[in-house]
């Protein structure tokens, strides 16, 4: 009988590889730098192509004390959630690769505190930024721009463009240097669309995250995982604008549905509140991890060390 | 995999090079005016083979196999539940979308004193998720130096779930094997070193029989597996003997392709693995190709997500899940008591619905249709307009079951308020909180406004 020969497939793409972050030597003051992309195979399938760079974890930090935020991740911040410089050095001491600090609405919520905020995220941590806005077309654009100045030469990124809201944040990265973060509802041809659009101002592919959205398990997370699937197997077969690195948030959407936040009055099935939560989130970030996913954002120090050992185990070959 | 018309012409009696055979040729009895006709139909399955009375021995079989999935389909059973397994035609679910879910056991141990009762947790663990009940598929039972048929007697008793048996002494398993008579158990496993005495097992007891090897070599796996077939087991499952993430993961996608895309029907088994404790491993052998999988212990927190993550990986990417649009009483509602729209996805409507019953407040869901998209994704689409709304007030009843004029609306679509009081002269429109779990604290404060 025939031995059999194991298929491999050969892909023309690769991954474009993006670097978030500026050390002293190249003008920032960044302890380290994170690069992500590369790949010229299937997610961890290390048989056929490489996986030059392992995804990574960035932590999801609030510059004010999140109003809305599950009991359970508030128990685990503790005090640190009353400042942002605190919070951010506690998320690299749970194991953060990236910091994202998400501003939420507020009435003081202005250029300039913006800008006093991120600075003192910069001094407290030495690890590469991402920013977020609070989501609000108007407000996202009066606070990225100063924001992009007030990080010069750090090489951070800026969020979230969207179809209908880029132009002045992508128009604020290309005036400071920094990059972007591309969110698209869960559609591969919005996302080329998008990234199509964002090129087109002058910013080069390398300096774009694409974002194609996720929903939490159990809430339309299948949706997106196979638009990553999708996304990634167009880039490795040659589709030049998917072939951007991906950045995810299940941290964000786990934590928002009800298995994650209620702990009272739900069935006996559901089991312990904070074992659940944090398999919401763990099982939620592992699933897209596993979809292609190159940045994955958390915000439970445990899934941080569980979805950690998840990446070792699958870069370990 | 699939012969095309052509393909199947050529074993056809117009074909032949058996004179006997041949002048059947374009005879019409199988209803169809020549022999190609018919192989059209048969490529497109709008015809079946036993029509032609005229096919040679040689040619059906070709035939048969090449209409067999290209993946097995494996039935573990008991008395109470089976599970199929197997049987699956892509590689990623948007090629079109998988079918047999895996089915996830929980292993207990021979030596364990709680056996029975943690099958009995097992066997009675059941989720409710989109109006649909999940549960867990079945017990292993391992072979572990305590009394293995007395361990699968009493999980028997106390679980109508199918079962493994974990063993790899032909001894023991012929023990646990008459000890689970009258159940269809998954035995595993068979080893290059015990195969024969585990193959004449199944085959005499009619289990599946799980082929292992311990380095995930391929060949190895194939070589043990055909010879297992040889003695007489046609129901197998493939056991690479990996543990990890990372080879586990290559080696499945292996034998995936080659059952889908090279049609190797040398691996076209339904795949066994083993996730120990850790609940992600489990994930990637839910969405990669895992036909049973294993789990070291039992526990809700970590059954209730997994069992959702099984639902949405294998949710058909066509359709999504439904419910009918229509006027749903929550909690026996009055006709004054409050009225609320939502979107027929099941996602959506069994999210407030499950909210409303556990507040105990009644009230009134009007569900309207929106393509079976959530409330965000339906508004973006022009599926949950103010136009659609104001037409469900007016065709799903509610102005007849409901003596007032307010409705309410989720939170996310507050920019409707306004046309929609427009669309519905004379009504109140009230915006709702965004998130379902809000809501009870919304209708307590709307009743008695403080
Ligand atoms: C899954 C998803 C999809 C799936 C569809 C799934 C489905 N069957 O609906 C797919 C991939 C197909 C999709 C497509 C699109 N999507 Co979409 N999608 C999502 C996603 C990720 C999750 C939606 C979801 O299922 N949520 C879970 C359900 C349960 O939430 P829900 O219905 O809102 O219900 C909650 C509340 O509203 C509340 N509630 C519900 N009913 C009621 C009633 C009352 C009275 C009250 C008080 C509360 C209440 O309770 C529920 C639980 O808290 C969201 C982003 C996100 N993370 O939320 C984007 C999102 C909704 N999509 C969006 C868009 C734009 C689209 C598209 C138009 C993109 C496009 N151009 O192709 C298409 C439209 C579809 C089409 N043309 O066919 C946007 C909408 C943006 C906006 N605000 O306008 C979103 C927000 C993503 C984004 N940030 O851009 N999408
Ligand atoms: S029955 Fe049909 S297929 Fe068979 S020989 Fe006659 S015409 Fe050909």
């Amino acid at each position: 009988m025939p031995a059999i020969e194991i298929p491999k497939e050969k892909w023309s793409g690769q991954v474009k590889e993006v670097t978030l972050g500026a050390t002293a030597a190249d003008g920032g003051t960044r302890v380290k730098t994170v690069t992500i992309g590369g790949e010229t195979t299937l997610p961890f399938l290390h048989f056929e192509g490489q996986m030059p760079h392992r995804p990574v974890i960035a932590i999801e930090i609030m510059d004010r004390p999140p109003a809305d935020w599950s009991p359970v991740l508030l128990e685990a911040w503790g005090d640190a959630v009353q400042n942002p410089a605190d919070w951010a050095k506690a998320a690299e001491a749970a194991g953060a690769e990236i910091i994202v600090l998400h501003f939420s609405l507020g009435p003081d919520l202005s250029a300039d505190y913006a800008q006093k905020i991120v600075r003192a995220v910069l001094a407290a941590t030495g690890l590469p930024l991402i920013v977020f806005g609070p989501g609000q077309a108007d407000l996202d654009n009066e606070i990225l721009v100063p924001v992009a100045e007030a990080a010069k030469g750090e090489n951070i990124a800026l969020g979230v463009c969207e179809d209908k809201n880029y132009r002045t944040i992508v128009a604020g990265a290309l005036a400071h240097g920094q990059l972007v973060v591309a969110r698209t509802a869960m559609d591969v041809n919005l996302a080329k669309q998008l990234n199509i659009l964002i090129s087109d101002m002058g910013l080069p592919l390398e300096r774009i995250l694409m974002d194609p959205t996720t929903g939490a398990l159990g809430y339309g997370m299948e949706y997106g995982y196979s638009v990553m699937e999708r996304l990634r197997l167009a880039a490795l077969q040659g589709d030049g604008m998917t072939q951007l690195p991906m950045i995810v948030t299940p941290g964000e959407e786990a934590w928002r549905t009800k298995e994650a936040r209620a702990g009272e009055g739900i069935p006996a099935a559901w089991g312990d509140w904070v074992e659940r939560g944090i398999n919401w989130e763990t099982l939620t970030a592992g699933t897209l991890v596993e979809s292609g996913a190159d940045v994955v954002v958390l915000r439970h120090p445990e899934s941080v060390k569980r979805i950690d050992a998840m990446i070792n185990a699958l870069m370990n070959n | 995999m699939a012969l095309s018309g052509l393909q199947i012409y050529k074993l056809l009696p117009g074909s032949s090079k058996n004179p006997a055979v041949k002048k059947h040729a374009n005879c019409k009895a199988c209803g169809f005016p020549t022999c190609l006709a018919f192989a059209m139909k048969l490529s497109q399955k709008q015809a079946e083979l036993t029509q032609c009375p005229y096919v040679e021995d040689e040619a059906k079989a070709k035939l048969e196999a090449s209409a067999a999935p290209p993946i097995r389909l494996i039935t573990v059973a008991a008395n109470g539940s089976k599970l199929a397994v197997g049987n699956e035609t892509v590689l990623f679910r948007h090629e079109k979308t998988f079918y047999h879910q895996p089915g996830l056991f929980v292993r207990v141990k021979a030596s364990q004193a709680d056996a029975a009762a943690v099958a009995k947790a097992v066997n009675d663990y059941s989720v409710e998720y989109v109006g649909m009940d999940l549960t867990l598929d079945g017990i292993a039972v391992e072979a572990d130096g305590g009394d293995f048929a007395a361990a699968v007697s009493a999980v028997k008793g106390a679980s109508s779930l199918p079962l493994v048996l974990l063993t790899e002494d032909p001894a023991l398993a012929e023990a646990g094997l008459k000890a689970a008579e009258g159940l269809t158990p998954l035995l595993w496993a068979a080893t290059p070193d015990n195969w024969e005495a585990m193959a004449k097992l199944a085959a005499r007891y009619k289990a599946p029989l799980a082929v292992r090897v311990d380095d995930g070599d391929i060949n190895r796996l194939v070589d043990l597996a055909e010879k297992v077939k040889a003695a007489g087991v046609e129901d197998i499952v493939l056991d690479p003997g990996l543990r990890d993430y990372v080879t586990s993961l290559a080696v499945f996608t292996q034998l995936r392709r080659l059952a889908l895309k090279k049609n190797e029907r040398r691996v076209g088994y339904p795949l066994i693995a083993f996730a120990g404790d850790d609940l992600a491993l489990a994930g990637q052998h839910i969405a990669k190709y895992a036909g049973f999988i294993v789990l070291d212990s039992f526990s809700p927190g970590t059954a209730y997500p997994l069992l959702v993550m099984r639902a949405n990986i294998f949710t058909d990417p066509q359709k999504p899940i439904q419910v009918q649009p229509g006027l749903y009483e929550i909690n026996h509602p009055q006709p004054g008591d409050p009225l609320m729209v939502t979107t027929n996805f099941s996602i959506t409507y069994f999210a407030v619905a499950n909210e409303l019953e556990s507040s105990g407040l009644p009230g009134w869901l009007m569900v309207a249709d929106a393509e079976g998209m959530s409330v965000l994704t339906a508004w973006a689409a022009g599926k949950f307009d103010a136009e659609r709304i104001a037409k469900s007030v007016k065709t799903l009843g509610a102005t007849e079951k409901v003596n007032h004029q307010s409705l309410i609306i989720p939170g996310h679509v507050a920019v409707l308020m306004g046309e929609l009081e427009e669309e519905l002269p004379g009504w109140k429109i009230m915006v709702g909180p965004r998130e379902a779990v809000d809501l009870p604290a919304f209708l307590k404060m709307v009743r008695q406004p403080a």
